[in-house]
């Protein structure tokens, strides 16, 4: 009888119903993407405007990409442990210790290279583990546990390098990641493959569940969110597929990166675990209420293990990134303003520091803005201090938002 | 005072005993729930009513004592234990999650899946049935987040929660300490309606006037012993009261030659 009470009516109004739902929801402090998503927009408009012709060359497209992904990489692992209200400070140096555990044993102790992928993940792993037991078995806060961990992996990293040493990085599959691209033909079918998977995907999910009279979105918010993919995705697809060597003749650089395709896998794969597993539902509720998880029969300990496990092995797989992009590892690999600009792209894409809310695709949004700003900015002024400063504000500004929205929908 | 004879109790307690160090907090406690009747558990602050239910809930061990469930003896270790006799308990604080929505508040811990993934199209159909069933009118959608919702709401949410399970004793401890007058009413006619759909409820109070409007029976502790339980149209308010102020009233209680644990 009262089923229509119940039932979800977002299909009401279409796409202006739908925009009015999303003005309530901004308005009930839930901002989401909306803050990155006009971030992303207005620095590309002003570093185009002062800056265009470096700015918004191909070359340079392809450049903030690769300097983007170590950042996003991070920050997808971060937001596992951001979602609990937990923090991972050593992520930058777990990253670094992976890489140079990658390097020893792949350069210097010719390890074939599964090997040696297995030995840096795994060390993450250990990493992780290491942490999640002593956060959540003994119950030290996360920031004084991976403080700690961030001057002893320091250290950990030197031992393994040996001081002022650099470890050359010769393989080819690795090296690949972050300087090969897939041929322009190839980066057409990712993008068709991409397109038409999530228009199948999310298509086939809300035919059925219009029929089955089950809480759905407006059929033309679908419509929308395919165009803007395919008008977005195209676009880079385009501009990644443009020549963009300085001496063509000698050798033709163009086509997607072959990072791009990584990041689209660890998106959807990522997304799917915190979206549509129990275990992911189980960290959304471990961060938003930790009781209510644990009378529930959720064990709290387990999940806090997982989340910084999964977290140390993602700064692994940055690890991998970036001795791919310097093509050696040295002890500053993953130090310096590396962590704060992941835990910044995970907030500025709209993960709280408080816990219970966040995406895998924050990373992504928040690590293009952080990769946007440290690519532009340089390009703009040449002195350090500024750069920092504006990169500091940013991160700022971004946790000022996450608070101010947090008090809106507590109050 | 002939107690109920006619039918079994779903969950009968008897000599239930627990401490806290040197605390004992329950000093041989008894009591009797019925199918189809709402109990009213009431007693001062400091009782022992939490700590009652959180041993029948299994939130930790009662130390002696007996535990009888559909007429037979029971241990229960932890809380999964429990909701799996079919005891499902509505917590003073609702612990709910703020940050999910309805259904997954009403699934959370006990997921329904299809192999890994998340069976989100039957937990949401579910959830719509269990709240058309409570009759309830209030939610706009079960997708709402639970954060949006008034006391009211959330207080149905985890009612239903409770009810989703085919469960047969619910526990609701204060469930209207902190409603106002048409929500109260609207969660005291909820609680009606689950005994009448033959459902055994256990109901912690401190305001009279809910406990004589809805309880089919009452059981009053006093500094950890059962005072007494009585049928509610037995007693009068003003017995009610002084059986929770005194741990007596007149022939009802704790007889003064035996109950000098007052102090
Ligand atoms: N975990 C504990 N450790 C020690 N003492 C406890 C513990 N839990 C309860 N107590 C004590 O047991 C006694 C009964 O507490 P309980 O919470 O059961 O009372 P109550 O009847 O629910 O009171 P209220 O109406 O205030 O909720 C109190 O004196 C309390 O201090
Ligand atoms: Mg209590």
């Amino acid at each position: 009888m009262s089923t229509q009470d119940t039932a979800a009516s977002t299909t009401s109004g279409g796409l202006r119903g739908a925009f009015s739902d999303y003005v309530d929801r901004i308005r009930g402090g839930n901002l989401g993407s909306l803050p990155a998503v006009l971030g992303l927009v207005v620095l590309v408009v002003l570093f185009t405007v002062l800056e265009g012709q470096t700015f918004f060359s191909a070359f340079n497209f392809a450049n903030l990409m690769s300097q983007a992904a170590m950042i996003i990489v991070l920050a997808m692992g971060l937001v596992f442990v951001l979602l609990l209200g937990e923090i991972d400070l050593s992520a930058g140096f777990a990253a670094g210790t992976s890489a140079a555990i990658l390097g020893v044993t792949l350069t210097q102790n010719g390890w074939p290279l599964i090997l040696s992928l297995i030995a840096c993940l795994g060390t993450g792993l250990a990493i992780g583990l290491f942490i999640g037991l002593l956060v959540a078995r003994l119950g030290i806060p996360s920031f004084v546990v991976t403080l700690a961990m961030f001057l002893a992996l320091q250290g950990l990293m030197l031992l393994i390098i040996g001081e002022g040493g650099t470890i050359g990085i010769e393989d080819e599959f690795v090296i690949a990641v972050q300087n090969r691209n897939l041929t322009p033909i190839a980066g057409w079918i990712l993008f068709l493959v991409v397109l038409v998977g999530y228009a199948l995907f999310s298509g086939l999910r809300l035919r059925r569940r219009i029929a089955e009279n089950l809480t759905h979105e407006a059929v033309s918010v679908w419509i929308f969110k395919v165009a803007t993919l395919a008008v977005l995705g195209g676009i880079g697809t385009f501009l990644l597929n443009q020549e963009r060597s300085r001496r063509p003749d000698i050798t033709s650089i163009q086509g997607v990166p072959y990072i791009i395709p990584l990041i689209l896998i660890l998106l959807i794969g990522l997304t799917f675990v915190l979206a549509r597993t129990g275990f992911g539902r189980h960290i959304y509720a471990v961060g938003g209420n930790a009781e209510a998880a644990r009378r529930a029969g959720i064990s709290v300990s387990r999940i806090k293990i997982a989340c910084f496990m999964i977290c140390s092995t993602l700064a692994a797989v940055a690890g991998i990134l970036f001795a791919s992009r310097d093509n050696s590892i040295s002890p500053t690999t993953g130090g310096s303003t590396t962590l704060l600009f992941a835990v910044g792209a995970a907030v500025i894409g709209g993960t709280s520091l408080f816990g219970g809310r966040g995406k895998i695709s924050d990373a992504v949004l928040g690590g293009l803005v952080v990769g946007v700003i440290a690519n532009g900015l340089p390009l703009i002024t040449s002195q350090a201090g500024i750069q920092f400063i504006v990169t500091g504000l940013v991160l700022l500004v971004a946790a000022s938002v996450d608070a101010l929205s947090r008090k809106k929908s507590t109050t | 005072m002939p107690q109920e004879s006619k039918a079994n109790p779903l969950l009968s307690l008897r000599g239930i005993r627990k401490s806290f160090g040197a605390v004992e907090v329950l000093r041989g406690v008894d009591l009797n729930v019925y199918s189809g009747k709402v109990t009213a558990l009431v007693g001062d602050n400091g009782a022992g009513k939490s700590t009652l239910i959180k041993g029948i809930a299994g939130i930790y061990p009662f130390d002696g004592g007996d535990y009888v469930f559909e007429g037979e003896s029971v241990q229960i270790s932890d809380p999964r234990a429990a909701n799996d006799l079919g005891i499902e308990v509505v917590y003073q604080d609702l612990a709910l999650c703020d940050n999910l929505d309805v259904v997954h508040n009403m699934f959370l811990g006990r997921e329904e899946k299809r192999g890994l993934i998340l069976n989100e199209d039957d937990m949401e159909r579910r959830a719509r049935e269990t709240l058309d069933g409570l009759s309830v009118r209030t939610l706009k959608s079960v997708r709402q987040q639970v954060s949006s919702l008034s006391g009211g709401q959330r207080q149905t949410v985890a009612i239903a929660r409770a009810v989703l399970w085919n469960s047969k004793l619910v526990i609701l401890d204060e469930p209207t300490a902190a409603l106002g007058v048409a929500q109260t009413a609207q969660v005291l006619s909820l609680v009606r309606r689950l005994a009448d759909a033959g459902l055994a409820v256990i109901l912690i109070s401190h305001n009279m006037v809910d406990v004589m409007e809805v309880a089919d029976n009452i059981a009053a502790l006093y500094l950890g012993q059962m005072a007494a339980q009585v049928e509610a149209s037995d007693v009068s308010h003003g017995e009610v009261v002084e059986l929770i102020t005194a741990g007596r009233s007149g022939e009802l209680g704790i007889q003064p030659k035996n109950g000098e644990g007052a102090a």
